[in-house]
This record gives C-alpha cells, structure tokens and sequence, in this order.
C-alpha cells in the first residue's frame, strides 16, 4: 500500500463561545479513503468539531486544511463545492419537498441553469440538465434502497427513511468527505446494520472519505479504521477502535472515575 | 403541507425522467388547463363588460400574487411593502411611455425590470433577519416607496398621479376592455408558466430548500444571500408587471391605490389560495376579489327578505368578508388549491373514496 495522502488535516482548532471552551487545541487527521470515527461521551465537543469543518462555527483559532487547502476562509457553500458532504444529527430535511427533489438539492452545486433559464425551461437547457440530473440520482436511491419513497414529501417518511434521505442527499454533493453525525441514532439493530452496511460500501465502492460521530461502540470498533476520542473539549486519544477502547483514560471519560472513588463518595454523601 | 397521495391514474405511467418532470402532474389536468384557456378566450366577447373588468383585475393581482407567492410561499420569507412595488412598476411603466416614449408593450416589462431592481435593494435586509423582523423591514419598503410616489414629481407627477396610455402595437390599439383583457391573459399565462417552470428546476428548488432549512440548505451549496435577495427581485419583477398592466388598463395612476391594505390582501391571496402554488395564487386572487361581491349581492338579496336589515346592510357585507375569510382558515388552512388536490384524489378512487 503506498502511502496514504491526508485529506483532511485539522491542527490545533480552538472553539470558544464566550467564556466555554467548546474545543481546546484539537488536532488529527484523515487519510484518504478511511473510515474515521470521532466518539466521545455527550457534550465532548463532537458536532462542534464537525460544524468547524462543515463550517456552521468558525474556530478562533488553529487551521483545517483539506486536500492542501485552507478550509476556513471559505463559505459555508462554497465547501459544499470543493466535496464536503455531511448528516445532521437532528434529522435536516427539507420536509415539504418529495424525496427526489431533497436529494437533487445535492446537486445544486453542479448544475448549471439559473432562474432565467428555469423559466424558459424547454429552450434554455434546463429540462435535459433537469432530466439528466434525474438519471444521476436514481442510481443513488438506488444504492440506499429508497424507491418505493421517491414521490413522497421527506417529511412523512418514517425516522430510519429519512436518515437515509439525508445520507443520499449528502451522496449527491458528489463529496470526497462524507460528514455523519450520528447516523444511526434512534434506529433498531436491523436499520443499524443497513446503516453500516451503507457506510461500508460508500467508502469503498463511491471511494469517499467518511468522518462519523457515532455512539454505537459495536459499530465504531466494527467498520472504522482509526477512531479519535474527545472529552470535554480535548482529544484524549487516537489509534485504532481495537486499542482505542483498551485504553484507561477512554475508560474513565466514559464510565466517570473508577469504581473504588465512586463508592467513597457514596460514602461521603 | 399534508399527505397527497400521487395523483396519476392507474395506467398513466412516466417512463422517461423528461416526462416525469411534466408541468401538470396528470394528463386530466393538462387537458383541463388548456380547455379552460379556450373557453375564457373565446367566451370573452360575451361575458359583457361588468364581468370583463372583473377577469381583467383577477389577473393582474394574479400576476402580482403569483410574484409575492415565490416570496412568501416558496422562499418562506415575508413582505408587507408588495403594494408599493405593484405601484411602482405602474409608476414606472407610464413614466418610461411619457418621458421616454417608449412603446407602452415595451415600456411594460421594463418597468418590471426597474421594480426587479428596487425590490433586490429593499430585500438586502432580508439576507439577515427573518420572520416577523423581516416583516417590519419590509414595512419601511412600503412607507418609503409611497412617500417618495408623493414626492417625486419628475417621476410620478407627485400628488396629481401620472397618466398612462393604453399601449397599441402597429396601429392596433388595446383600447377596448375586450383586447386589454386578451393583453392581461398573455402576461398571466407567462408569469403563470415560468414561474411553474422555475420550481420544477434548480433555483426554485434552492428557494424552497432554503424555507424548509436555511442550515442544511446552505451546507448542500446554497448561497443563502444570493437566493433570498434572488426572491425579493423575482417576486417584485411580477409586482412591477401587474403593477404596470394595472396603471394602463386605468389609464390613470394615482398615489392612493397602492397602500399597506392591498399589500395585506395580496398575502390573504396566497394565504387563502395555497401558499407555494402558482394555481392557488390565480384562485386566491379571483376568491379575494369576488367575495366582497358575492356578500353584496346575498346581503341585498337578504335585505329583500329582512328590510329591518337595509340600513346595515354595508356592515354586514364586511363583516361577512371576514367571517368568511375566517372560516375557510379554519376549514381549509391549506388553500383552495389542497381542496382541488383532494377532490383530486378522491376521483382516482372513486367509487372507493368516501
């Protein structure tokens, strides 16, 4: 294997609101084509890292760079451009439109006509790019298994659907970085393993980078290839899932101080 | 928006994504769409000239409907100043015939170009504040506007009003309400059809994208500036058209026509017609400016039956506007147009519905 290009690389991001300290000098980076999870107990500072690459919060400090550009002077759209995907973790939808007009929403960026040639529809060339665009999706609802919901509006669909809606609309950006927060929140184990099953094949068949927040430790250890751990605002670790959750401070940070000091205070109380 | 189950009839298969993307949804409706067409365009010599104002003013606050309708109902945005664009555009429109002498077809959508411009410069607040914050702004569109119509005499002939010639073309002149009316149905069938047009493609699915989640639609690509001050210019573009189409067809326009209180009742329009949708727009329009003409007849009629009631008869004609604009919200918060969606529906499954 030779060796593998960083496509994304995030040094020393500091996040403040205010006086909180969301995230303190938090550095790591992706290789291309890798699964890479990002866990931490709640409020550890996970979706504001991710919001700092999607570019909802600008960080006050530190730089991101992703394929040797520099992320954060860029809009919030532009980076939709240059191949940044991403999942909400409250679900995003836009849920009055049918779930191949939210998908094509994704495409937006690559599409050519404008409101004038909109209105004119037949002689501009919009309606062939409409039609092709079409074309394009279908292969993606496809690849989710979401044709029998095609027509209806997003917003009717159950929960699980529409985690999937949103991960096809994040497929039609065309990224080379995939974003997912928390894409298997609230689903049963059956939608969890389609979920992963998804998530495996997008990096290898699509060859897209993915960045995941997720809670399921079976499913971290299981499908990522590097996980890096925060707490409060801190990276406290980072390796492979297996040596990941070996380790003593992942342990304390998730399950509180050890057993021993939980009972003094018990005591004490 | 509630559930509306496709409405193709059994058979009716799309097989290409180019049909898929039709402008009506059924072939029934396309073939209605364009029976009714016929039938307005050869019934208007008969209808007599009562009813031919009527059509004339139903579609040209249509065409300014539909306008405030990618605003309001498409972009989720909001604007209580549309009244002064419509206005401007019928200043604007005779002040190019006058100063410029440019043909009045001409002068027309110029004018609506000119309003497009306005109205992109009042909507920049709008790449900021939202909800009821917006509406405030917007407010200060329509008292600026107004004021600068009472003031400006090179431009509106200040207090007097402008004049504003019916336009005419190779020396045929739309001078009588019949050939006027044929004018106002070219221009509300285009407004009608880009505008349907510009939702089935990518800026108007931007435009509801950024109503139905500005955040997400922003990290899918959307430049939220762009497409929200994008919606003030294109809604003010049909304000300015039917504006202009409204000051030719008076042949006079005057300060006072264009105040807060049409502004409301251009939003009672798309409230009542279906917020988001072109057809609900034409129906809201024709609804708002009927009613008050229905009530007057059942309350005269009334008054035969109860002549205590002759003298109040004026009050009880507004109030029944509003009892009756009342109840269908309640009823039908979702527009005429839902109801046409679910009669719609019900004949696909006739005789199994209901």
């Amino acid at each position: 294997m030779t060796e593998p290009t960083k496509m994304l690389d995030v040094t020393d991001i500091s996040l403040r609101f205010g006086g909180v300290k969301a995230l303190t000098d938090i550095s790591f980076h992706v290789d291309e084509g890798e699964i890479f999870s990002l866990i931490g107990p709640n409020g550890a500072g996970k979706t504001s890292m991710l919001n700092c690459i999607s570019g909802r919060y600008k960080p006050q400090e530190g730089s991101i760079l992703f394929d040797g550009k520099d992320l954060l002077s860029r809009s919030i759209n532009d980076r939709a451009k240059i191949g940044i995907g991403r999942t909400f973790q409250n679900l995003a939808l836009f849920s009055h439109m049918s779930v191949i007009d939210n998908i094509l929403v994704g495409r937006h960026h690559m599409m050519k006509n404008n409101f004038l040639t909109g209105m004119l529809y037949w002689v501009g060339g919009a309606q062939k790019e409409e039609a092709a665009a079409r074309a394009e999706i279908e292969d993606i609802i496809d690849f989710l298994e979401i044709q029998h919901v095609r027509n209806e509006p997003a917003g009717s669909l159950s929960y699980g659907l529409r985690k999937r809606v949103e991960l096809a609309r994040a497929i039609a950006i065309k990224p080379k970085l995939i974003l997912l927060d928390e894409p298997m929140a609230g689903m049963n184990l059956e939608e969890k393993e389609d979920m992963a099953r998804y998530i495996i094949e997008l990096n290898e068949q699509y060859g897209i980078t993915v960045v995941m927040i997720e809670h399921d430790m079976g499913v971290v250890v299981d499908i990522s290839h590097r996980v890096a751990v925060l707490d409060f605002g801190q990276k406290i670790a980072e390796g492979l899932p297996e040596e990941v959750v070996e380790d003593e401070q992942v342990k304390t940070a998730y399950l509180g101080i050890d057993d021993f000091s939980m009972d003094d205070e018990k005591e004490v109380g | 928006m509630s559930y509306v189950p496709n409405p193709r009839p059994a058979g009716d298969f799309r097989t290409t994504y180019k049909d898929d993307n039709r402008l009506f949804k059924t072939h029934f409706e396309t073939r209605s769409a364009l029976v009714l067409l016929a039938v307005v365009i050869v019934a208007a010599p008969f209808i007599g000239n009562y009813w031919l104002t009527q059509l004339i003013l139903i579609g040209i606050y249509a065409i300014a409907a539909i306008g405030l309708n990618i605003l309001v109902g498409t972009t989720g945005q909001i604007s209580l100043g549309h009244a002064a664009f419509f206005g401007f555009g019928a200043f604007a429109s005779a002040w190019l015939a006058n100063s410029f002498g440019v043909p009045v077809l001409i002068a027309m959508p110029a004018a609506a170009v000119l309003t497009t411009a306005v109205g992109m410069i009042f909507g920049v607040p709008a790449a900021r504040i939202k909800g009821l914050y917006l509406a405030i702004a917007t407010l200060a569109s329509q008292f600026i506007l107004t004021d600068f119509f009472s003031r400006a005499d090179w431009f509106s002939g200040g207090v007097y009003g402008a004049l504003a010639e019916r336009p005419s073309i190779f020396g045929f002149a739309f001078d009588s309400d019949l050939r006027y009316f044929y004018l106002v149905m070219f221009w509300l069938v285009v407004t009608a059809v880009a505008v349907t047009n510009l939702l089935r493609s990518r800026d108007g699915r931007a435009f509801v994208a950024v109503r139905d989640h500005y955040l997400s639609a922003e990290v899918m690509g959307v430049n939220l500036t762009k497409y929200r001050i994008l919606s003030f210019g294109i809604s003010s573009f049909f304000a300015g058209l039917a504006g202009a189409l409204f000051g030719h067809y008076l042949e006079y326009v005057s300060v006072e026509g264009f105040t807060i209180l049409l502004s409301i009742q251009f939003l009672a329009m798309i409230i009542i017609g279906g917020l988001g949708s072109v057809y609900g727009a034409i129906l809201g329009a024709a609804f708002i400016l009927l009613l008050p003409q229905v009530m007057e007849s059942l309350t005269t009629m009334a008054a035969y039956v109860f002549p205590a009631m002759e003298s109040g008869k004026s009050y009880v004609k507004q109030m029944s506007i509003g009892a009756a604009i009342i109840l269908f919200l309640i009823f039908e918060p979702e527009g005429l147009i839902h109801r046409w969606q679910q009669i719609r529906a019900s004949w696909k499954l006739f005789p199994f519905s209901r």
